[in-house]
């Protein structure tokens, strides 16, 4: 209110400062999107080079889903990120629980082992959980798994712990005392109040899966290929094309998603939010 | 804070499965890791593996490795600032359209994206197309420090800004009110006002890119052509191609311990770092 009100000169000081603004968003949002537009033009390029234009085509996509090594990498990847954010999700939110309900000195002490796989460089992660998986199971899509759901954990618990802070203990006593018992004030008092931590930490646990490679790589063994992994064994080779347009789907695809999940008008937990401030 | 009510006593076991996870995949092969490296290749015990970490070559890559970093954390935190300023400029709220734009880059595989990257700083690449066609001469970066510092800034900046700027963005603007009206100009408001509210939220960021960026070995591998060294790369070699696990897990278990100790160093300034979660 008060910079319209203000004089003309402290209106173009402000308007020339929106500008400056929008400059240098502009500049960063072309550096952080200048690599996936390349990406994308050469999922549409019918050379196989990475230099040469070789005219429009919509080929890749159509032999993408015929290949079959791509097509398995894409489920393992998938299947991978969803039962591992999902498991990582129900053991994480229990320990958020549990955790926030100790004393403070083991308060401390199991945040601190929270932190470790998140402050732990990558590669130390995934080599000492191999050094351990080959002394009791072969290296395949379980050691993935459970290197996922190691990593994911902390994540779930780091987003769900504001939530239980902020959450009222007395509304969960007082269903108690009308008689709800455990599991059920759980579910209808509890779960509710959380519920936005909760998703928060599960599609975190899910980006991070999909995302990671390191740890992948040293757990995975020979016979599975996460999409990491297998874009990693092509870069001597060169990456096949078909890959360039499986990226550029999911990319497109989550593209859509988010802004389906972020434009979707939510009025009940924004409204829940200001009052408990 | 923790709530001494009669049921909290036994929501402590909610957390005994992740406790026995935490044993189980945490601190058992923190051991393990810890026992390959004071173990001689031959067997029998070593602390060979660890000190080899100050070997002229070990010691070189490892410094690389702390120069990418910090240039690294100086970079990001200089870009995110401005950014974060101009988003509370033009009203950008927690949820809106720039938080979007930063975490979506992230479903694109990053290999992928890197590999991008060394398509338009090699020598016949994008940028030089770009510049030679509007006049400007030629860069050579592929293949040296510069273009590996381009793909960690590049790699890691979102972990930088989201921390930042939800730090910032929680700022109350009657407190910016407040110094404006006592006669503070931006610069002031800056230095007094909004930088000190972020710390938090700029040390989760520092521990979220410090670490990635000195430890990724897959960044130095595409931008540096294969002769410019990072500490990670050298410990994945010892495992893929010398095939001497005990001299990787010496070096990695150093890394650990130095890894290990700038990070506490950075959160115990951090009390209340909590606050600002990493998103």
């Amino acid at each position: 209110m008060r910079k319209v009100k203000s004089g003309n000169l402290f209106h173009g000081i402000s308007g020339l400062k929106n500008l400056l603004s929008r400059c240098y968003i502009g500049l960063i949002v072309l550096f952080l999107y200048a690599p996936i537009l390349v990406l994308i033009v050469l999922s549409f390029n019918r050379s196989r080079s990475r230099v040469t234009w070789g005219g429009f085509t919509l080929e890749w996509y159509g032999q993408l889903f015929s290949n079959r090594q791509i097509m398995d990498a894409l489920v393992t990847t998938l299947v991978l990120a969803f039962l591992s954010a999902l498991i990582a999700t129900v053991i994480g939110v229990l320990a958020a629980l549990g955790i926030h309900a100790m004393r403070q000195r083991n308060y401390q002490i199991m945040m601190i082992f929270t932190n470790i796989p998140i402050l732990n460089a990558d590669i130390v992660t995934g080599i000492s959980l191999m050094l351990w998986f080959v002394h009791f199971m072969p290296l395949g899509f379980g050691s993935v798994l459970i290197a996922h759901i190691t990593f994911n954990i902390p994540y779930v618990i780091l987003s769900v712990m504001p939530k239980i802070r902020q959450m009222n203990v007395s509304l969960y006593e007082a269903a108690r005392d009308l008689g709800a018992n455990a599991v059920y004030g759980f579910f209808r008092v509890i779960l509710p109040q959380l519920l936005s931590g909760i998703v928060s930490g599960f599609f975190m646990a899910f980006t991070m899966s999909m995302d990671d490679f390191v740890i992948t790589y040293f757990t995975k063994g020979a016979g599975v290929s996460t999409l990491s992994t297998m874009i990693y064994g092509e870069i001597r080779k060169g990456i096949k094309p078909e890959m360039y347009a499986l990226s550029t789907i999911i990319f497109v695809t989550m593209f859509l998603i988010l802004l389906a999940v972020n434009y979707w008008p939510e009025k009940k937990p924004a409204v829940r939010e200001e009052q408990r401030f | 804070m923790i709530n001494r009510l009669k049921s909290v006593n036994k929501r402590i076991w909610l957390s005994g499965p992740y406790a026995v996870w935490v044993f189980g995949f945490t601190v058992i092969p923190l051991c393990m890791i810890i026992r390959a490296a004071l173990t001689a290749r031959e067997g029998g015990f070593t602390t060979g593996n660890i000190v080899a970490i100050f070997d002229p070559i070990h010691l070189k890559a490892m410094l690389f490795s702390l120069e990418i970093a910090a240039g690294c954390t100086v970079l990001c935190i200089l870009l995110s600032y401005p950014l974060v300023l101009a988003m509370r400029q033009l009203n950008m709220g927690k949820k809106g359209f720039m938080m979007f734009v930063l975490i979506l880059p992230m479903w694109m595989n990053f290999i992928l994206r890197i590999l991008a990257w060394q398509m338009i700083l090699s020598n016949n690449g994008i940028l030089n197309f770009l510049l030679r066609s509007a006049g400007l001469g030629e860069l050579s970066v592929a293949n040296t420090g510069a273009a590996i510092m381009i793909g960690v800034v590049y790699d890691y900046l979102p972990y930088m800004m989201l921390p930042i700027f939800n730090a910032v963005a929680e700022i109350n603007e009657d407190l910016i009110e407040a110094a404006r009206d006592l006669g503070a100009n931006g610069f002031t408001v800056f230095c007094k006002v909004i930088f000190p509210l972020s710390i938090p939220g700029l040390l989760s960021g520092i521990v979220m890119v410090f670490v990635p960026s000195m430890t990724s070995f897959v960044i130095s591998d595409i931008l540096g052509g294969g002769k410019l060294q990072l500490i990670g790369n050298v410990i994945e070699q010892e495992f893929t191609k010398s095939m001497n696990q005990n001299l990787g897990s010496g070096l990695s278990v150093s890394l650990m311990i130095f890894v290990l100790i700038s990070m506490a160093f950075t959160m115990k300034n951090d009390r209340e770092g909590k606050r600002s979660a990493i998103w």
